[in-house]
């Protein structure tokens, strides 16, 4: 399966390498480099590149590209998997996923990378179970063990490798018993020129973050599940239950997880709570039905190339505009229904240039709080199993996900 | 490898980006820059004795290994810390051992040992990375020495250690191939292994080392679709394609009779998809006479796969969904294939790199099932903000989706994206355009139109682009579109774009009757820039040159000649044969070329129109999801995937056996495979089907009946007439309580046998109702969905109302967390004859210590802990009594039967010192003296398993050896059970406040089932 691992930054140093079987030679990202000059674009570099002896797979995140080398057939999507997964550990750990950051903890991404494969198939790749075998980096934890040269690594097998519940530890014993939880909506939706709404759907996750001592049995139940189209499960929910009562049913992981994502697609559920007009001007609708404020409205225009600089006045918020990667970003904040924010002024095109056919897209970013736009709604959570009472919470965001103006 | 060149290649590399690595460490930035030296000073701190000087020395080799720097030469100093006992220090030392042992064998060999020692310590997870770097070290010498390590941990008590060889069985294969058949034999064993833990793994070592023995898959089918569910997600979608290959050998196809089944009044029964249960039965009874055409029957084992598989559609794991996804394309009936979408359409929220694969892949289904996608649609628009190659993709997917009805939507969304920023999107539009326009007839000349428009973009590309589309729609009915050609002519001396020039070129040479003034004036001009030209424009001209020749000899003649002058003597050696080629056959020589008179026809022949094809047609011949389907070319190691089979396989093959030791703790689970199989001989013998399955259900109603009863003596008599139903299947019996035995059946078959017969369940509703309300019927159903693996429920029955939520809880805690290795609270077994003996030994001898707690023994399942093999004929087995255990509240009481089916006696039983986890702890049984050949005995011991389901690992020892045994529970059989009523239990129930740490309190597993126990 998975040979070896690359990492490599935007400027092209290859800084980290992992090999699980054989040593395969850094020569092989020659093609990767071969293919990325070729794309120009970093997000336009295919994924999947076949060179004379090796496969290539590949993955772009956070300005890091993760090459990994394979030599036979396997479905590609678990490969880009494993490395997505190999990047969320790195960010769990470090806390971003950095060149700066993987340098640093050269030494525990080794170990990381060492317990995660085996012989190129997954092993570990659970962060519960990983945080048990190798502990994450704390600053108090360095100046410890570069003293005592006590080690951070654990010498007993976790608990969770061997059971069926991913995650969970039974030993921990934690002060407050807590239960949170975020429901964030997304709006994607393509707006047609005219306002009219050519595409719009709902994607909708909850985030958990749970400590809770023991071994609780949670189960959450909505007011409204049968709005939800369409859902994804973390392993730990008991999907039978969800079948037949539409309840979540699971016992949690510690810690930070993503309990589900769910998209609510029927057209008509979609009340989009913004629009733009062509001419750059903004309104806001339905603010009266919600009864909550839009804030947080940024928009972001993709300049055409011949654009060198403009010279805007906004009636609201703040504009910048980078000259390099054309990219406008107009900082509206929020919205009052009586006031409608614009943006106007000249823009300058290179001179000779033609006047560009094409309108540039609009890229609309907001934030809604304390409301789930599809009106999902969190009916109770009960827990059994244990006897204290947690505190329990449940929070709402609707943000903007793809969302987009045509114009 | 010597030590010179090691330091040489360091040198180069120091000099390099590798030197800001030692700026970074200023304790040893100094030292270190003076390169000859400095490894020296890394070998003195492995030599000392502190170990946190070695840590920071390993730290520091580890992190110019990952930059890939050399740190060979520090071989030797490494490899003597192997030892060491600081547990970080040597994972460190492992990671260079394995990345460097292949190229220093001969002193990795000093390490062996080490890891041989490894390999016998009592820590599972020292086993495990002693076993891994053992396996990883690629020294062709030790190749024995793996091998046995590889076997003796594929027996390994921890399931981690068990997974661990599996891992180890590819590494040992592509290091000696030679193995293969000794390895086979070590995947076969661990293939029958029951744990989640190992299924993944050891599917992988399959696929590795032979995937062409599909044989060793059969015995394990069904398991592996009923473990499926629990394995981790990267094991799932080892299995999953592993499957998939399978059933495509062994099942017919479920599209193949699909016509016949039109007709067939029975279709219904498929058209309402969930019901197939009836539908089976009967059609199976009408197939049997038409052995020519027989209509279409899954087979159980296949519906079990797809069945079960279906739930990880909802899996956050993308890999999992696409395996899914490809499983479905390839093996469900159509009917069935749409669910696949949705799942597949949530993927493309994910990241770029996900879209990218599962757009490559929906683009391939999307020809072959274009209604799966449709409603779909508007999923794939495009955003300006999507990557290019993603872009074309979806655009790719909406060219194949469009039809008459969503034409003009798709056409609408087209229009925006021809305005778009990004030229390749635009282009790729524009052929897209191109391609409805030949698929749509109807809306071939609004396209035309809306390209013809695009010829006055400002944009060349664009321009040429469509072009070159234009011109493919235009063979297909010229005579309508004179205008056109004329308006592309005109267009000869602003295009610039090579291809579009060659294709207006190419137009007018072959229409030219259309526009006969206008081509010579065009090849004149083409003429006097022929050298300037592109090479495909240049063999354009010549075409030109040629059919212009043909037709109006007259004005041409010479700008002819001229330009075949010219190709003569071009750099291109294409262009000059085509030149001489043409000159032979259209300027008439002195020979008369033959051929000559033939010119006209050769040359404006009339041309076929070509088709426009998605690149991803036929691209289904590859397994979807698979690295080669994405190439489009076989990536190494991949398994076709084979077509169906014209005759079915015997599926009995799956059947599994269970050996006679195992009989009565696998009882359950064997019962429930082998349930498709019945179904199955069913449908060959319509009459024995009621047969078929009272046996099991009324043994099972009888020993609960008898265990409720709670005497020795009815217990026997159950496990009597259990024995007599093992030999004799077919025997059916009516039992006094027809009642319980008609729920039972009914439910089995609902739930477990969907595929049984509808007239039979009719037939059981009335004994359903009439005894939906007493207790022994919720008790039953039950206990059966705690044996159900978790993927089988699918509906709760109605019934199951009378204790509703509570149940519910403590059920799933079983489904979920219960090792499948390990039999759930195996309910009202089979206790075999011996140890009813063994129950009124017990009384006789063991009546003093816990009198009270022996007679009622209910619903109690034995389990092995020691085989008679293994324990050198010391046979042991286990089971919780359901009861706290006397000397302590926090223990559960375990008993243990012994019996000695060796020849000589076996004295001094007891309890060996136990390493157990934390919060574990064990009130041993007291010393069994002496144990006859032949003879049995029993204890009770009690484990306080801390409410965790960690197994407890013990010692038992006789007076000459000592065996290593592993109790792990059930989390059902850590409640103690309570007397309540009814009434009582709803108000607990209503309190919500469950205290497993308490057993004064514990929440009964269902009160009602246990309130008939006492």
């Amino acid at each position: 399966m998975i040979q070896s691992l690359f990492l490599i930054n935007c400027s092209g140093d290859i800084f980290l390498e992992k090999h699980w079987k054989s040593v395969v030679s850094q020569s092989v990202c020659d093609y990767f480099f071969e293919a990325q000059e070729k794309a120009a674009d970093v997000e336009n570099v295919p994924p999947v590149i076949s060179t004379p002896h090796h496969y290539l797979i590949s993955i772009y995140q956070d300005k890091l590209f993760f090459v990994s080398v394979i030599q036979t057939e396997v479905p590609p999507l678990f490969v880009i998997e494993f490395l997505h997964r190999v990047a969320d550990t790195f960010q769990d750990y470090f806390g971003e996923c950095s060149e700066a950051a993987i340098k640093d903890n050269v030494v525990i991404v080794y170990e990381l990378l060492e317990e995660m494969l085996d012989n190129g198939f997954p092993l570990a790749t659970e962060s519960n179970i990983l945080k048990e075998l190798i502990k994450p980096p704390t600053i108090l934890r360095s100046v410890v063990s570069s003293i005592t040269g006590s080690s951070n690594v654990g010498d007993t097998l976790p608990t969770g490798q061997l059971s069926n519940i991913p995650g969970h530890q039974v030993g921990i014993e934690y002060t407050n018993n807590e239960a949170y939880f975020d429901v964030v909506e997304e709006i994607d939706a393509i707006l047609g020129k005219s306002g009219s709404t050519v595409f719009a759907e709902i994607q909708g996750v909850i985030d958990a973050c749970i400590k809770l001592s023991g071994m609780p049995n949670l189960s959450l139940s909505f007011m409204n599940p049968r709005l939800l189209d369409d859902v994804s499960f973390h392993p730990c929910i008991r999907f039978k239950c969800w079948e037949s009562e539409r309840v979540l049913s699971f016992i949690p992981p510690d810690g930070n997880f993503r309990l589900i994502s769910y998209r609510v697609s029927s057209q008509n559920l979609v009340a989009i709570p913004a629009y733009v007009k062509h001419s750059i001007s903004f309104k806001e609708n339905s603010s009266s039905k919600y009864g909550k404020t839009i804030e947080g409205i940024t928009v972001t225009v993709h300049m055409p190339k011949v654009v060198p600089n403009m010279n805007l006045t906004p009636t609201q918020g703040s504009y910048t505009f980078d000259p390099v990667t054309k990219v406008l970003t107009w900082d509206v904040g929020k919205i009052t229904p009586q006031k409608l924010p614009s943006l106007k002024g000249l823009v300058n095109l290179q001179s000779g240039a033609p006047k560009p056919e094409e309108n540039p897209s609009l890229n609309i970013q907001f934030k809604i709080q304390q409301l789930a736009i599809s009106g999902l709604k969190v009916n109770r959570l009960d827990m059994y199993g244990e006897k204290y009472k947690p505190f329990k919470g449940v929070k709402y965001v609707t943000k903007a996900g793809k969302f987009q103006v045509r114009t | 490898m010597s030590t010179a060149p090691a330091y040489s290649e360091d040198k180069g590399g120091s000099a390099g980006p590798g030197e800001p690595e030692y700026g970074h460490d200023p304790a040893s930035g100094g030292i270190f820059s003076s390169d000859y030296k400095r490894h020296d000073d890394l070998k003195e701190m492995l030599d000392t004795n502190k170990d946190s000087l070695k840590l920071e020395a390993m730290k520091r080799i580890v992190a110019m290994i990952a930059r890939g720097k050399n740190a060979s030469d520090l071989f030797p100093a490494v490899v003597k810390n192997v030892a060491c006992k600081n547990i970080e220090v040597k994972k460190l030392v492992y990671v260079y051992l394995v990345r460097y042992a292949e190229e220093q064998q001969d002193l990795a060999l000093l390490s062996i040992s080490t890891f041989q020692r490894g390999l016998k310590d009592p820590n599972q997870l020292i086993r495990a990375s002693a076993l891994r770097v053992l396996s990883s070290i690629r020294v062709p010498i030790i190749v024995p020495i793996m091998m046995l390590a590889i076997k003796e941990a594929a027996s390994d008590m921890s399931p981690y250690v068990r997974k661990t060889a599996a891992h180890a069985i590819p590494k040992l294969y592509s290091l000696d191939s030679d193995q293969k058949d000794q390895l086979i034999e070590v995947i076969e064993k661990l293939l029958a292994d029951k744990t989640t833990l190992v299924a993944g793994s050891v599917v992988m070592a399959f696929e590795e080392v032979c995937p062409e023995r599909i044989d060793l898959i059969h015995k394990n089918y069904r398991k592996l679709c009923n473990l499926l569910i629990d394995v981790e997600e990267w094991g799932q979608v080892v299995i999953i394609s592993m499957l998939t290959r399978y059933a495509r050998t062994q099942f017919l196809s479920p599209t193949q009779n699909e016509s016949l089944l039109e007709e067939n009044p029975e279709k219904a029964f498929y058209g309402s998809e969930e019901d197939e249960a009836k539908g089976t039965g009967s059609e199976e009874a009408t197939a049997t006479p038409l052995p020519a055409r027989k209509p279409y029957v899954m087979d159980p084992d296949h519906r079990l796969l797809l069945r079960n598989t279906k739930p990880l559609l909802q899996s956050r794991s993308a890999a999992v969904v696409m395996a899914v996804a490809q499983l479905y394309f390839h093996l469900a009936p159509k009917a069935e294939v749409g669910v696949i979408a949705k799942a597949l359409v949530r993927l493309l929220r994910s990241h770029s790199e996900v879209q990218y694969v599962v757009l490559q892949n929906v683009a391939t289904m999307s020809i072959k099932r274009r209604g799966m996608f449709e409603p779909y649609l508007k999923s794939f628009y495009i955003r300006s903000t999507d990557p290019t190659q993603i872009k074309i993709l979806k655009l790719e997917v909406l060219t194949n989706l469009a039809n008459e009805t969503n034409i003009p939507t798709v056409l609408r969304e087209f229009q925006t994206y021809i305005r778009s920023m990004d030229k390749d999107f635009v282009a790729a539009t524009i052929q897209a355009i191109g391609r409805c326009a030949t698929n749509i007839g109807r809306v071939r000349d609004t396209c035309l139109n809306g390209l013809v428009q695009l010829l006055s973009n400002r944009d060349e590309l664009v321009v040429a682009e469509s072009v070159v589309v234009i011109k493919k729609l235009l063979q297909m009915q010229p005579a309508q579109h004179g205008e056109i050609i004329k308006h592309l002519a005109k267009l000869t001396d602003n295009i610039q774009v090579p291809m579009a020039r060659a294709s207006i070129l190419w137009l007018i040479g072959e229409y030219c009757e259309h526009v006969p003034r206008m081509a010579p004036d065009v090849l004149r001009k083409m003429a006097k820039s022929f050298t300037a030209e592109e090479d495909i424009v240049k063999l354009q001209v010549i075409n030109l040159a040629a059919k212009l020749y043909l037709t109006n000899s007259k004005q041409t003649k010479l700008l002819t000649q001229y330009v075949l002058s010219l190709a003569k003597y071009d750099q291109n050696y294409d262009i000059r044969d085509r030149a001489r080629f043409t000159r032979q056959l259209i300027v008439p020589s002195e020979q008369g070329g033959a051929l000559s008179r033939h010119a006209k026809k050769l040359f404006l022949a009339p041309k076929p129109a070509p088709v426009l094809e998605s690149s991803f047609k036929d691209r289904d011949h590859f397994q979807l999801g698979s690295l080669s389907h994405l190439l489009n070319a076989k990536a190494t190691g991949y398994q076709e995937l084979p077509d169906w089979p014209e005759e079915a396989p015997d599926p009995s093959v799956r059947n599994v056996e269970v050996p006679e030791w195992t009989k009565c703790s696998n009882r359950e689970k064997r019962k429930e495979k082998e349930k498709p199989f019945y179904s199955d001989s069913e449908g060959e013998s319509g009459p024995t089907e009621s047969a078929d399955s009272e046996p099991e259900s009324e043994s099972e109603s009888d020993s609960k009946s008898s265990s409720e009863s709670g005497s020795g003596e009815s217990s026997s008599e159950s496990d009597n007439e259990d024995q007599d139903e093992d030999e004799d299947k077919g025997r059916g019996s009516e039992s006094e309580q027809s009642e319980e035995e008609g729920e039972k059946k009914k439910r089995k078959k609902r739930k477990k046998l969907p595929e049984g017969h509808g007239e039979d369940s009719s037939s059981d509703e009335g004994s359903d109702s009439s005894s939906s309300s007493s207790e022994s019927e919720v008790t039953s159903e039950s206990e059966e969905e705690q044996d159900e693996p978790a993927s089988w429920k699918r509906k709760t029955p109605p019934s199951s109302k009378s204790a509703p939520a509570a149940k519910e809880i403590s059920l799933l805690d079983l489904e979920d967390f219960t090792p499948p290795s390990i039999q759930p609270v195996s309910p009202p077994t089979v206790v075999s004859t011996s140890l009813a003996a063994d129950l009124e030994g017990l009384t006789l001898t063991d009546s003093s210590l816990v009198p009270s707690l022996l007679s009622p023994v209910p619903g109690v399942g034995r389990q092995e802990l020691l085989h008679r093999v293994a324990g050198e004929g010391l046979a042991v087995d286990y089971a919780f009594s359901r009861q706290p255990f006397s000397g302590d509240p926090h223990m559960v009481s375990v008993h243990i039967y012994f019996s000695n089916s060796s020849e000589t006696p076996i004295k001094g039983l007891h309890v060996g010192t136990p390493k157990l986890p934390a919060g574990i702890s064990i009130q041993e049984f007291p010393e069994i003296e002496s144990l006859a050949p032949g003879e049995s005995a029993t204890a009770i011991m009690g484990i306080n398993f801390c409410d965790s389901t960690q197994a407890a690992n013990f010692q038992l020892c006789t007076q000459t050896r000592q065996f290593y045994v592993s109790i792990q529970p059930p989390v059902g059989e850590l409640m103690a059970p309570v007397f309540m009523s009814e009434n009582e239990f709803k108000k607990e129930q209503g309190h919500d406040d469950q205290k497993p740490a308490d057993p004064a309190s514990r929440r009964p597993l269902s009160s009602s089932q246990r309130a008939s126990h006492y």
